[in-house]
């Protein structure tokens, strides 16, 4: 299982906790997907703060403040010294989004809050790229894990850089990885586990599903099937038919 | 005096951060503060004092990804 900051998590699934039909649901997809870690955001409270944090509390998984939504080194930092006081922990996902169209990561506000936010002593998950330099300076600035995006959030689009992803995660085998948005379907999740991902760091896919309980239990088993098939060794792919069967020993019949 | 509170302008009673989320009615919530774009720890609020026009941000965790 993965291993973040010295912290074992008890599943290699990452889960968000918006956009459920119901909290009652929300519940019911945490149970089935047997989720490690739950991520949250902080916004203004306008009255339902508390028993959200009371239904989250209550998941039994640990808690991973975001700073969703901050498109400057400033707010992040802010956001995150609030997550940290309100939810007890040094954790925190570090979103710095430079491009609304696809909420694709400002990776050089990224790296200047990630280096501030490691002197303060926070664990920064960060929400990155693929590319090399810039997780290479993650890393630099502190950072002891790197979470690329698979495809930009609620795409549904899968892991769209094959060989980004490849390359990054050969170019940093001891770093702990998750990938980080545009999981659509189980096959996707499967996929980046088969790549030799540590976890993925889902949301959408599961909480709008049209049963999100029954894809969260889809989602699970798709991430353990991958795992285990990236621990087999498997097959590298060839263009030409090799027979399976044994060619020796056939019946000459004509 | 006036206050910019969570974005809405507000007219409040208070000296301080920690008056101000009396006020509020917030003094019990599991809430966190930033003061004009700073934080501002829990244990800090008592002593620091607002002036008029200061914008006060208050949250509480919610729904993320």
């Amino acid at each position: 299982m993965p291993l973040f900051y010295g912290t074992q998590v008890s599943s290699p699934m990452m889960l968000g906790t918006a956009q459920y039909p119901s909290p009652a649901i929300l519940a019911a997809a945490f149970s089935a997907s047997g989720a490690g870690v739950a991520t949250v955001s902080l916004r203004r409270e306008s009255g339902g703060g508390q028993d959200f944090l009371r239904l989250i509390e209550g998941l039994g998984v640990v808690l991973l403040p975001n700073t969703a939504g901050c498109h400057s080194v400033k707010e992040a930092v802010t956001t995150a010294q609030m997550a940290r006081e309100l939810l007890r922990t040094n954790w925190i996902k570090l979103e710095v989004i430079g491009h609304g169209d696809l909420l694709a990561p400002d990776v050089f506000g990224l790296v200047e809050a990630a280096r501030e936010l490691c002197a303060q002593g926070f664990k920064v998950f960060p929400y990155c790229t693929e590319d090399l330099s810039v997780c290479d300076q993650l890393l630099r600035a502190g950072c002891e894990v790197l979470m690329p995006w698979g495809a930009p959030i609620g795409s549904g689009l899968g892991l769209n850089n094959l060989l980004g992803l490849k390359a990054l995660r050969a170019a940093f085998r001891d770093v702990p990885m998750v990938i980080d948005a545009g999981i659509g379907r189980p096959s996707h999740a499967a996929a980046a586990m088969e790549l030799g991902f540590d976890a993925v760091l889902l949301n959408t896919a599961v909480a709008k599903a049209g049963d999100p309980v029954t894809m969260a239990r889809a989602m699970a088993q798709a991430l353990d099937a991958g795992r285990a098939a990236y621990l087999s060794d498997p097959i590298e792919p060839r263009e030409m038919a090799t027979p399976s069967t044994p060619v020796i020993g056939k019946a000459f019949l004509q | 005096m006036k206050l910019t509170i969570n974005g809405d302008p507000q007219e409040i009673h208070a000296t301080t951060l920690a008056e101000a989320l009396a006020a509020l009615e917030l003094s019990e919530a599991r809430v966190a503060t930033a003061l004009n774009g700073i934080f501002v720890p829990a244990d800090a609020r008592a002593a620091t004092a607002l002036s008029p026009g200061d914008s006060l941000e208050i949250v509480a965790p919610m729904q993320g990804g």
